[in-house]
C-alpha cells in the first residue's frame, strides 16, 4: 500500500506539506472530540464555586467528590440503574434469540419462500404505521406501563437480522448442512450444535449492538411507562438533567441564583459520568467487534 | 418473482414420506417436498414472523384510524369513517408549512454537513501511517457514538450554559455578551447538526475506511510510478473507489429525511426555540399522545411515512439510472 511505497520513493515537497496538514487536521479533530469529554469529567470532581466562576477548563479545580455523593444518595437514580440493567439483559437475550431464529433460515439458499420472507422483513424498514398506531397496538395488548413494554415492541431489529443472515451465508457452507442432513441431523439440532458455536463473533457483535441500544433507549419508556418505579435510567436522567435546565426564567437572572445552581450543576456533571460509565468502560474492549459489525453489515448479501 | 403463497396452500394434500427421496440429491423435488424437508426451519421462523406481524404489520393496518374519527370507547372498527378530514385539517393548519420547513431544513442541513464529514475523515486517516496517533484518532472519534441521546443533549446544554459552559465561556472571552445559545431560535439548526457531526462522524467513517482498505494496492503503485501527487491520488483513486458505498449511504440518509430524530429534537426543545425546533415528529407526539387527538396525529404520521417512502423510491431510482449502485 501507499505507506510501504513511501519508503522507496521519496515524497515531493508538496506531498510533505500536504501530509503535515493532514496531521494538523486530525489533531484538531482529536481535540474537538476529546476536550468536551475531559471538561465534563474534570468539572464533576471540581468544587461548584470553581465550576460556576469559570475556573475549570481541562483540569479539576479544588478536587471534591460531593457531586458523586449526591448522585449515589439519590434513590431514584439507583432504581433507574437497576431497571435499565433488567431491560438491557432480558431485552438483549430476547433480541439475539429472535434475530438468529429469523436470520439463519433466511441464509439458507434452499429454503422455499426465502425471498418472500426477506421482502416481509425489508418492507418494515421502508414503511411504518407511525407513532399512534404503534402506541395503540401496545395499549390493546395491555402492555402499557409494564416492563414488557420496554422489551417486546423492539424485540428484533431489521438491520441486525440482515447482518446475521449475511454472516451465516458467508461462514456456514451449504455443504456442511447438507452433510449433517445426510447423517440424520435435524435443522434445529444443526442450529444448536453447529451454527451457534460457529457464530460466536456475530453473537458478540449483536449482543453489543442491542445492549447499547437498550441501555441508551428512552423513547419507548417516554411513551409507554407512567410509574416511576419502572423508569429506566435515561428517563431519570432526562428529568434531572434536562427538564431542570431549560427553564428560561432561570436563565434570565442566572447571576442571582448562581450559588444554589452550583451544587445542581455539579450533580449534573457527575451524573453524566456515572450514567455513561458502563458503556464507556467496556468500549475499548468491544470497539473492534463494533467495527466488525459495521463491516459485515455493509457486505451485500 | 415466484409466488410462494399459492404453492404453500396447495401443499397439505401430499402426506407422502419424503425422507428417503430427500437424501438423493439429483432427483427433481416438488415444492412440497422442499418445504417438508425443512419444516423445522419454518417452525423456527414462526416466532420472529409473529413479532413482525404484531408490532410492524398490525400498526400499518392501524393507519385506518387516520381516516376515521377514532374514539377509545368505540374502538378502531366501531369509529365512523371521515375520509380525508384530518389530512385537510393538517394541510390547512397555519403551522403546516412551518413544520415542513423546519423538518426539511434540519434534514438537508444535516445531510449537507453530515454526509461528507465521515468521508473526509476517512480520506485523511488513509493518508497517515498506522501507529499510535492513527489508533487514538480512530478510537476517540468513535467514542461519542456510544453516548445516549439524553446524555448528549445534556452535554450540549451544559456546555452552552451561560457563564458556566465551556463553549459559552469561550464566546464570552471573545466578547459575545448574549450566550444563552439554547434560547436562540436562529441557532437551533446549527446546534443540532454540528453536535450530530461531533457524535457520529468517527463511527460513520468506519465503513469508508474499510472501503479504502479494499483498494487494489497496484493502483497506488502505478500512480506513484507515474509521479502522481497525494492529492491527485486522492482525486483519481480514493474518491472514485468510495462512490459505490457513498451512493448507498446517501440513499439511506435521504430515505430518512422525514424521519428526523424525534428523541434529540424533543429533548433540545424549550419554549424559546420552538419556532425553529418544532418538527413533524415532535408535533405528532404532542398532539397525539399528550393531546390525545389520535386520528389527527395518525394522519400526520401517515402523511410523513408516505412522503418518506416516495423519497426513498425516487432517490433509489435516480441512483440506479446515474450509477451502478442502488439499494435494490
Amino acid at each position: 500500500m501507499s505507506k510501504t511505497a513511501s519508503t522507496t520513493i521519496r515524497e515531493s515537497r508538496g506531498d510533505r506539506i500536504f501530509v503535515a496538514m493532514v496531521y494538523v487536521f486530525l489533531s484538531l479533530i482529536l481535540i474537538i472530540v476529546a476536550v468536551p469529554l475531559i471538561y465534563i469529567l474534570s468539572s464533576s470532581v471540581s468544587s461548584p464555586q470553581a465550576v460556576v466562576s469559570g475556573k475549570v477548563w481541562l483540569f479539576p479545580v479544588d478536587f471534591t467528590l460531593d457531586g458523586y455523593k449526591a448522585v449515589f444518595q439519590n434513590p431514584q437514580i439507583g432504581v433507574g440503574y437497576i431497571n435499565s440493567l433488567i431491560y438491557t439483559v432480558v431485552g438483549t437475550a430476547i433480541n439475539v434469540t429472535l434475530t438468529i431464529m429469523f436470520g439463519y433460515p433466511l441464509s439458507k439458499r434452499t429454503l422455499y419462500g426465502r425471498h418472500f420472507f426477506m421482502v416481509v422483513l425489508v418492507i418494515t424498514m421502508m414503511f411504518d404505521g407511525g407513532l399512534i398506531p404503534y402506541y395503540l397496538v401496545v395499549k390493546n395488548l395491555h402492555l402499557l406501563d409494564t416492563r414488557w413494554a420496554m422489551i417486546l415492541p423492539g424485540a428484533m431489529g431489521v438491520i441486525q437480522v440482515i447482518v446475521a443472515r449475511t454472516f451465516f451465508q458467508t461462514t456456514i457452507p451449504d455443504e456442511l448442512s447438507e452433510a449433517a442432513e445426510l447423517d440424520g441431523c435435524s435443522d434445529i439440532r444443526f442450529i444448536l450444535s453447529i451454527v451457534l458455536p460457529l457464530s460466536k463473533p456475530i453473537i458478540a457483535v449483536m449482543t453489543l449492538m442491542y445492549a447499547v441500544g437498550h441501555w441508551n433507549a428512552y423513547f419507548d419508556a417516554l411513551i409507554f411507562l407512567r410509574s416511576p418505579d419502572l423508569f429506566p435510567l435515561q428517563i431519570i436522567l432526562r428529568n434531572v438533567l434536562i427538564l431542570n435546565t431549560v427553564d428560561p426564567s432561570m436563565m434570565a437572572n442566572v447571576d442571582q441564583v448562581q450559588a444554589q445552581q452550583g451544587l445542581k450543576d455539579l450533580l449534573k456533571y457527575s451524573l453524566i459520568v456515572v450514567a455513561s460509565a458502563p458503556v464507556l468502560i467496556i468500549y475499548p474492549f468491544v470497539q473492534k467487534h463494533f467495527v466488525k459489525g459495521v463491516m459485515i453489515g455493509s457486505l451485500k448479501g | 418473482m415466484r409466488s410462494p403463497h399459492n404453492k404453500l396452500q396447495t401443499g397439505p394434500g401430499l402426506p407422502h414420506p419424503v425422507q428417503a427421496s430427500a437424501a438423493i440429491r439429483p432427483r427433481p423435488q416438488t415444492t412440497w417436498v422442499r418445504i417438508r424437508r425443512h419444516w423445522q426451519l419454518y417452525l423456527v421462523l414462526l416466532l420472529p414472523l409473529l413479532y413482525l406481524i404484531v408490532f410492524k404489520y398490525v400498526p400499518m393496518a392501524g393507519i385506518v384510524i387516520a381516516f376515521k374519527d377514532y374514539s377509545v370507547i368505540k374502538g378502531i372498527w366501531g369509529s365512523p369513517w371521515v375520509g380525508f378530514k384530518y389530512f385537510e385539517q393538517f394541510f390547512q393548519s397555519p403551522n403546516f408549512w412551518l413544520y415542513i420547513k423546519n423538518t426539511l431544513g434540519i434534514s438537508f442541513y444535516g445531510l449537507a454537513v453530515g454526509f461528507p464529514a465521515p468521508i473526509i475523515l476517512a480520506l485523511a486517516l488513509n493518508e497517515i501511517r498506522s501507529g499510535l496517533f492513527k489508533k487514538s484518532v480512530q478510537m476517540i472519534s468513535y467514542a461519542p457514538y456510544f453516548i445516549s441521546t439524553v446524555i448528549m443533549v445534556s452535554i450540549i446544554i451544559v456546555n452552552l450554559t451561560p457563564h458556566v459552559g465551556m463553549v459559552s465561556k469561550l464566546f464570552e472571552m471573545m466578547g459575545v455578551t448574549q450566550t444563552n445559545f439554547m434560547g436562540m431560535p436562529g441557532l437551533f439548526k446549527s446546534i443540532y447538526v454540528w453536535s450530530d457531526v461531533w457524535q457520529y462522524t468517527g463511527y460513520g467513517a468506519i465503513i469508508y475506511i474499510a472501503a479504502l482498505a479494499g483498494v487494489n494496492p497496484e493502483l497506488y503503485e502505478s500512480a506513484r510510478v507515474d509521479g502522481a501527487s497525494r492529492i491527485q491520488k486522492i482525486i483519481s483513486i480514493d474518491i472514485p473507489s468510495l462512490i459505490p458505498v457513498s451512493v448507498i449511504m446517501l440513499i439511506l440518509n435521504l430515505g430518512n429525511i422525514m424521519k428526523l430524530g424525534f428523541e434529540k429534537i424533543y429533548l433540545m426543545q424549550n419554549p424559546l426555540n420552538l419556532a425553529t425546533s418544532e418538527v413533524i415528529s415532535t408535533y405528532v407526539y404532542k398532539v397525539g399522545l399528550l393531546g390525545s387527538s389520535f386520528s389527527f396525529s395518525a394522519a400526520i404520521g401517515f402523511f410523513n411515512s408516505v412522503v418518506n417512502l416516495i423519497l426513498l423510491i425516487a432517490v433509489n431510482y435516480i441512483a440506479r439510472k446515474l450509477s451502478s449502485s442502488s439499494l435494490w
